[in-house]
């Protein structure tokens, strides 16, 4: 965690504010600012220090958006339909499809109305994962589009209390009544917007979902995801949605950080590479398919391995084939010098690279095509980009599970509102962001698609938080 | 975990780290040539590192948008380690390289040069020039010229300019060989020489949609860009009253001072106050800028040569407006101490980057076409 001299707070629980956002990501402040925009007094608090605050979108660097025909940060079009489809393909059909097909509508405003709000992107670029026709880049990514979301929100009047965690909700019949603040302050508002993330940082309640593995789990994203106001919202009655152990879990450099590693954490050799585990034994295809479409299974398939860890080995041929890593390979000109550095057992490793060169086709593997260079004789076999690791010096990438975020959130209608068990929506609870993905994302992993989702759903619980105040206002009138 | 320990790397080392991590990140390619041609490289040798160093324009958008940045382990801080990088190959390619010294307290001593050239010039005149010609009233063609010969008071200036040359030339030489730049041809000059002349890597974005870099709250603002093309462009609207004043002196015959509307002393009081509001503007802007993003190894070089090129324009202007007063001698001492200060510096001050800034952005024009 991050430690800043605390600045004293002036006390906030002496304003009586319409509307209370819980989180400064993409989720809080795109709602926050709805609000304002709509008249009310917001208050937006967050955990983080300024420089780290906004949770998972200090991480991310696009969304996903629906759209007819191109604009100049998006090519080409991206129908609701194939959208829709995408989205069914990853998640399997768990997803609340009436959710999903309002948020793939909504998406196409998005652009434009963050544009409108001082956030830029990108123009539609071809570079990293091919992804200039169905996401719109930030220009600098998600912690540029949080600076200028941040600027406009203050100002037009929106209080951002930094370093400011939250320890508990206070529901009482579906009804917040406070919101207690860790300096032991506690504040309430007419509505409260929860867009706190989910539980990743906190490796007790991964522990739930996983077991002991866990603690060998590096944190991707934010370390200030605990799940606090998650953990709330559920002992509070509100009906949760999406499985415990389910997380976007990717392979990353097991000499990452415990948190906060982000994109730079990523490897990007298992396809060119065997990967072994601490016994020198292969246990997965890494040839299965490109790997933009494979890497976030192998988060899990670490995890699945004896001590959560597994080695990606290549040679000086193969380590060239794609994007540098923020880790240097460890390098040796043997594989037993190579297995000693990395702690695998040389004989066995030998052994293991050995019976993998022989089983690999002649001839060079093309990697712009899935090239069915496929090795006979193995279990499991390596059916693409087949090729021996025999040019030394070689390369090993120790890698671990590397969490980003987890899918467990709360229950949602239509209006962002956050459904009781008993299916009533709460009276003044709303959210939005990774706290209720889950409704729409129930597994599986589409690029772009949480900032989406947090974005949409932002614009919704702060339109409909504003709406229900300004309809009682104009009731109590007349 | 870190991968070098910042305390104790060298700027290169600490270049070639944070690229290691910005080349497995790429979320800064959008805002301008630094990140584009990273990611033409794997590898960062130290040519690569001084060649992106000079590439840089320390604008601070990279650092604002970091996810690696202070306080994230990795400790990520683009702009000020490129500045830090920036000025080591100052010194590497200083000519004679005994001056490479020179990039050490650089601000105190190229402070101290000026000033010992103002006093020898000063002291100089008030010694050699008899009073009643030096407090005097000289009015007409000529005038400048009663207390010093013309011979003189362009004759130093020249000996200097000869070796400041030789000095740019070997260093340029210098910086081309060791980062491996190659000649990208006409179309390349012609591109370098545009992103020269409009600053369009202070424009925040590579679309050259031109909103700007973050200022001091960290917004998109182009106030620094627009002060750098006040001082640029003021400089060589100065140069060229010189060099016009050249042209009158030997081809026209006609002796200085010229008439307020004449051609040399209209662009030098046009550039005079150009050069004095871009200088006084950079140096706000300077004092302005997020306090993360400057490097304190550089602040002292860039102030020095922001106020002697303020003094050398200011002096100048106010030469002018006293030239037919009895205070012309002394001014005219004070500026010339000044001038000829700020041209015995020149290769070992911050007027440098303009040299290697123009040598990486031609290396970078013929890189984007080949790739």
């Amino acid at each position: 965690m991050y430690t800043e001299n605390k600045t004293s707070f002036p006390d906030l629980s002496e304003t009586a504010w319409d509307i209370i956002v819980i989180g400064a990501g993409n989720a809080g402040i795109c709602a926050a600012i709805t609000a304002a925009e709509a008249g009310c007094s917001v208050l937006v608090i967050e955990a983080a220090p300024k420089d780290m605050r906004g949770g998972n979108t200090r991480h991310t660097r696009n969304l996903r958006a629906m759209h007819d025909e191109p604009t100049d940060i998006l090519t080409d079009a991206y129908s609701f339909e194939e959208y829709f489809d995408d989205l069914m393909r990853v998640t399997k059909g768990v997803t609340n499809k009436e959710l999903a097909e309002l948020t793939l509508r909504k998406s196409s405003e998005l652009t434009g109305w963050l544009t409108d709000r001082g956030v830029r992107f990108q123009p539609a670029l071809s570079g990293t994962l091919n992804l200039g026709r169905t996401n719109a880049f930030f220009l600098g990514g998600g912690r540029a589009l949080l600076n200028s979301l941040c600027h406009h929100a203050e100002k037009i009047g929106i209080i951002i209390s930094y370093q400011t965690p939250v320890t508990e909700l206070i529901i009482e019949d579906g009804f917040c009544t406070a919101v207690k603040l860790e300096n032991g302050q506690s504040v309430s508002a007419k509505n409260v917007i929860t867009t706190a993330g989910g539980f990743e940082a906190n490796l007790d309640w991964l522990a739930e979902g996983w077991g002991d593995s866990a603690k060998n789990f590096l944190v991707r994203g934010t370390p200030y995801n605990k799940g606090i106001i998650l953990r709330s919202l559920l002992d509070g009655g509100a009906q949760s949605v999406g499985e415990l152990d389910q997380c976007h879990a990717v392979a990353i450099d097991a000499r990452a950080p415990k948190y906060d590693g982000g994109i730079a954490s990523r490897i990007d050799g298992v396809p060119f590479s065997m990967v072994v585990n601490k016994h020198a034994e292969r246990f997965y295809d890494e040839g299965e398919d490109f790997w933009p479409k494979r890497y976030a299974i192998w988060g899990r398939l670490v995890a699945g391995q004896p001590d959560q860890i597994a080695y990606s080995l290549l040679d000086s041929t193969g380590v060239d084939r794609f994007m540098p890593s923020v880790f240097t390979p460890i390098i040796d000109d043997t594989i037993e010098g190579l297995a000693d550095r990395l702690g695998l057992d040389p004989v066995a490793t030998r052994k293991a690279v050995d019976d993998f060169n022989a089983a690999c086709p002649d001839g060079p593997i093309d990697q712009s095509i899935l090239d069915n260079k496929a090795t006979s004789g193995l279990s499991p076999e390596k059916t693409n980009w087949a090729a021996p690791i025999a040019n030394p010096p070689f390369y090993g990438f120790p890698l671990r599970p590397g969490i980003t975020f987890t899918y467990m959130g709360v229950e949602v209608n239509d209006r962002a509102q956050i459904l009781m068990q008993d299916g009533k929506p709460m009276a003044n609870l709303f959210a939005s962001g990774e706290i209720m993905a889950g409704n729409i994302l129930g597994q599986g992993y589409l690029a772009g698609i949480g900032m989406t989702i947090g974005a949409v759903f932002g614009l919704i619980a702060g339109a409909e938080a504003a709406r229900t105040l300004n309809s009682t206002a104009q009731e109590n009138k007349q | 975990m870190r991968l070098v320990d910042i305390a104790e790397a060298d700027a290169h080392e600490e270049t070639r780290r944070i690229m290691q991590i910005c080349n497995a990140c790429r979320y800064c390619e959008g805002f301008c040539a630094v990140f584009p041609a990273m990611e033409r490289r794997r590898t960062f040798t130290e040519g690569d590192t001084a060649y992106l160093a000079n590439l840089c324009h320390n604008c601070g958008a990279c650092y604002h948008a970091c996810q690696y940045a202070p306080p994230h382990e990795f400790g990520v801080n683009v702009p000020q380690t490129l500045s830090e990088r920036r000025v080591e190959t100052y010194a590497d390619y200083a000519w004679p390289p005994v001056m490479s010294q020179a990039f050490q307290k650089n601000g105190f001593l190229t402070t101290l040069i000026v000033s010992l050239v103002l006093g020898l010039c000063v002291a100089g005149m008030l010694i050699l020039i008899s009073p009643h010609l030096f407090w005097g009233i000289h009015l007409g063609e000529g005038a400048f010229y009663t207390l010093v010969p013309h011979t003189v008071m362009a004759g130093i200036p020249l000996i200097i300019s000869a070796f400041v040359l030789v000095s740019f030339v070997m260093g340029w030489r210098g910086y081309w060989h060791h980062t491996g730049a190659k000649w990208g041809g006409m179309a390349s000059l012609l591109d370098a020489m545009s992103a020269s002349a409009s600053l369009r890597n202070l424009g925040g974005n590579n679309a050259g949609t031109n909103e700007g870099c973050p200022g001091p709250d960290d917004r998109p603002a182009n106030a620094r860009k627009y002060y750098h093309h006040l001082t640029f462009y003021g400089f060589m609207l100065c140069f060229a009253s010189t060099s016009t004043g050249t042209i009158y002196h030997y081809l026209l015959g006609r002796e200085a001072p010229y008439g307020y509307f004449s051609l040399p002393v209209l662009l030098g009081t046009v550039g005079g106050v150009i050069l004095c509001i871009g200088t006084a503007g950079l140096w706000y802007e300077k004092q302005r800028m997020d306090e993360r993003v400057k490097s304190l190894k550089t602040l002292g070089m860039d102030y020095a040569f922001i106020g002697i090129l303020f003094a050398v324009s200011f002096t100048g202007l106010l030469l002018l407006g006293v030239r037919e007063t009895s205070f012309m001698g002394l001014t005219l001492a004070i500026h010339l101490g000044f001038v000829y200060g700020f041209f015995l510096i020149l290769p070992f001050s911050k007027f440098v980057h303009g040299i290697y800034r123009f040598a990486a952005l031609l290396a970078d024009a013929n890189e984007r076409k080949q790739s």
